[in-house]
């Protein structure tokens, strides 16, 4: 839990930085959180009820399963439909919808298609069926970037040719550089995404502050975390002394895990790359490098390469933080967590679906 | 996007999706006075005796898990829909599918844990029947179980019963089954391993039973969990379930598993806990007693009844804040990070 040093309770220690919140936030303060469980966290909590109303949280593009692009999805969908593969995704990749379906109607349709916890699981898959091409959906930014490429030299070391990946992963820098390099975009301030951080570190980061002069704090992933990362911004904002401070302080280091960051450089190149709702963004995502081709479900299976589907609805503008969920024409008519369209209502922790499921009572 | 003529997984999840199906296929063709009550068992008279008739299938993967076996489950599952509408059962029968190949061995031990549970509820086996269908045509064993029981004169739980003001009660901690099965198909191994809470709720529900109509309604918390379950009353009842947060028992374990699984311990189900609707004033009496009862030791207030939102289930939060707790809407997939 919360490490204070202040020798209170953690509900204390919640009411004490609650209560500095309410002294010091007497500007309007719109903040980003970029990751997904930090927006769960909030909507969980009913954290927006019990700040000033001059702070305003907004959820940026933390949710990798909700940025994996529409074209990307029918890939892995058209993967999925070969009668000699299997596709191994993370759970909440099944929903998301594609041009035509998602992974979950690929299933009905008769896809071999597992979820899987670990990347391990896929390469244990591969190794039960010997017959069969086990391709693992690598879904998700720095954290799960690593998992990815350690199953990869696994596969390369005990020789399993039948395994692959297919490489969505994403980073996190590039596409904040991207939302940065918007002079419309209208963010104050980030919430770092604290198990990114604990990957890449805070390093790659530091642009935020030093070229875009946004403050910026590493957050942890209790309430009470993010209202003390949410104090430290006021902080900061006020002194007008932008930086990127860590809350989360027991588990980011400035350098990061090194080891997971040699996997990611190892087996990973920095691609251009397709964001649902937003487009293609510069060197954001993780390409298998060439002379790992044998264990990219791409070059193995000739996949084209990115390309950008228009989107109906205004998810991009609701990633960038420029538009509210209920701006959108789409939301809540036909766009409905039972039902969705775009990818801010697909995860759990989209921020449409955060939005829907959560609004606060009376508000 | 979605193909709506095709049935998915997300239909059995036991939420939203599951009741729609449910409505829009069999409640339409099968319609009658006594189903369309949809509670844990239907209840109906013949020739005088009040009986509780319920039904359950299990199809659980894996088939052996820590705490219970889906043979166990088959028994209990079903002694417990009987049970928690207020009767006590008698005799059950008991389906059973196989896929060729299936150990003799397993089927040995799976019909032996099906007769300690049988007989450990009070209950016997009474009919059968037994099909073998070809490999991959079902996973492993699917077992059916239908139970009969006698409701008790002067007793009739109903959801329309409840009243604002009426406390919810939890007989103990939640999830527990639900981790268990999530972790053992994924051969996810906890280092504080979690028991499946697999058990008969019989002798405790005849306890609570006692306290005739200050009981209102009860259920079994299982497949969608207590939010579900909570949720189904909600909208059975026209009233608010609001419950907190801090008072809802989860275990530490439990609690941290689903953080690193993206699971939601409210979602989870469970297979021997019970949510109970009892009338505040005598609601400290009959957590006594219940705390006599194996089972019940845990018992404990989690919430009460309110009419501020018709139909929905509110949570305060640990910031003292209160959102609605919405039903699951498909299937619960774990999240990526």
């Amino acid at each position: 839990m919360m490490s204070n040093n202040v020798g209170v309770s953690e509900q204390q220690f919640l009411e004490l930085v609650l209560k500095a919140i309410s002294e010091t936030a007497d500007k309007q303060l719109r903040i980003m959180e970029v990751c997904g469980t930090h927006t769960m966290a909030i909507a969980r909590s009913g954290m927006k009820q019990v700040l000033p109303n001059t702070i305003t949280l907004l959820s940026g593009p933390g949710c990798p399963v909700c940025v994996t692009d529409v074209s990307d999805i029918d890939d892995a969908c058209i993967l999925a439909g070969r009668s000699d593969v299997i596709l191994a995704s993370y759970g909440d990749m099944l929903r998301v919808p594609g041009t035509s379906g998602s992974l979950t109607t690929a299933r009905i349709s008769g896809a071999d298609i597992r979820v899987i916890y670990s990347s391990f699981d896929a390469l244990r898959l591969a190794i039960d069926n010997p017959q069969r091409e086990v391709i693992l959906y690598g879904v998700g930014f720095e954290t799960t970037a690593p998992t990815s490429a350690v199953a990869i030299e696994a596969a390369i070391r005990a020789d399993i040719g039948n395994f692959s990946v297919l490489s969505v992963h994403k980073a996190v820098p590039p596409i904040l550089r991207f939302l940065l390099s918007d002079r419309d975009l209208s963010i104050d301030a980030f919430l770092l995404p604290g198990h990114v951080c604990t990957i890449a570190g805070t390093c790659d980061f530091d642009f935020i502050a030093e070229e875009y002069l946004r403050p910026c704090v590493v957050a942890g992933f209790e309430p009470v975390d993010i209202l003390e990362a949410i104090l430290m911004v006021i902080k900061q904002y006020q002194e007008n002394m932008p930086t990127v401070e860590v809350q989360y302080r027991r588990a980011v280091k400035a350098r990061g895990n090194t080891v997971g960051r040699q996997y990611i450089t190892r087996y990973f190149n920095l691609a251009d790359c397709v964001w649902r709702g937003i487009g293609l963004v510069p060197a954001s995502g993780f390409k298998i490098r060439d002379e790992y081709s044998k264990w990219d479900a791409r070059a193995k299976f000739n996949v084209s390469p990115p390309r950008v589907v228009a989107a109906g609805c205004v998810c991009g503008d609701i990633l960038k933080g420029k538009k509210q969920p209920p701006e959108c024409e789409y939301y809540g008519v036909n766009c409905t967590p039972a039902n969705p369209q775009g990818p801010c209502m697909v995860s759990e922790e989209g921020s449409c679906a955060a939005f829907y499921r959560y609004s606060c009572l009376g508000g | 996007m979605y193909q709506a003529d095709r049935v998915e997984l997300a239909h059995g999840g036991g939420g939203r999706k599951t009741q729609q199906l449910i409505k829009a296929v069999f409640q339409k063709h099968f319609a009658n006075n006594i189903l369309d009550q949809m509670l844990d068992a239907a209840i109906f008279d013949i020739a005088g005796s009040k009986l509780a008739f319920s039904t359950d299938s299990f199809v659980i993967n894996p088939i052996f898990f820590p705490g219970g076996d889906i043979g166990k489950l088959a028994v209990y599952g079903t002694v417990n829909d009987v049970a928690v509408s207020g009767a006590k059962p008698y005799y059950m029968s008991a389906g059973i599918i196989i896929e060729e190949g299936f150990l003799l061995e397993d089927l040995q031990r799976i019909a032996a844990s099906m007769a300690l549970a049988a007989q450990i509820a009070g209950v016997q086996i009474v009919a059968g029947d037994t099909k073998v269908v070809e490999k991959g045509a079902v996973d492993k064993i699917f077992i059916n179980t239908s139970a009969l029981g006698v409701v008790r004169a002067g007793i009739a739980l109903h959801p329309a019963k409840i009243k604002p003001g009426d406390a919810i009660i939890v007989n103990g901690s939640m999830g527990e089954h639900g981790l268990v099965i999530e972790t053992s198909r994924r051969a996810f191994t906890l280092a504080t391993p979690v028991q499946s809470d697999c058990a008969s709720l019989l002798p405790l529900a005849q306890v609570m039973l006692q306290f005739g109509d200050k009981l209102r309604c009860m259920r079994d918390a299982t497949r969608g969990g207590l939010a579900t379950t909570l949720n189904e009353l909600a909208v059975q009842s026209g009233l608010t379930f609001a419950i907190e947060q801090e008072l809802l028992p989860i275990s530490p374990t439990v609690v941290g598993a689903c953080k690193l699984l993206g699971l939601d311990p409210l979602y989870l189900a469970n297979e021997g806990k019970l949510v109970a609707i009892v009338d505040p004033d005598c609601v400290d009496a009959l957590i006594r007693e219940m705390h006599l009862v194996k089972g019940g030791e845990n018992t404990c207030v989690v919430g009460r009844v309110t009419c501020d939102l018709p139909g929905m289930v509110e949570l305060k939060t640990l910031l003292g804040v209160w959102r609605v707790l919405p039903m699951l809407e498909g299937e619960m997939l774990p999240r990526l990070c």
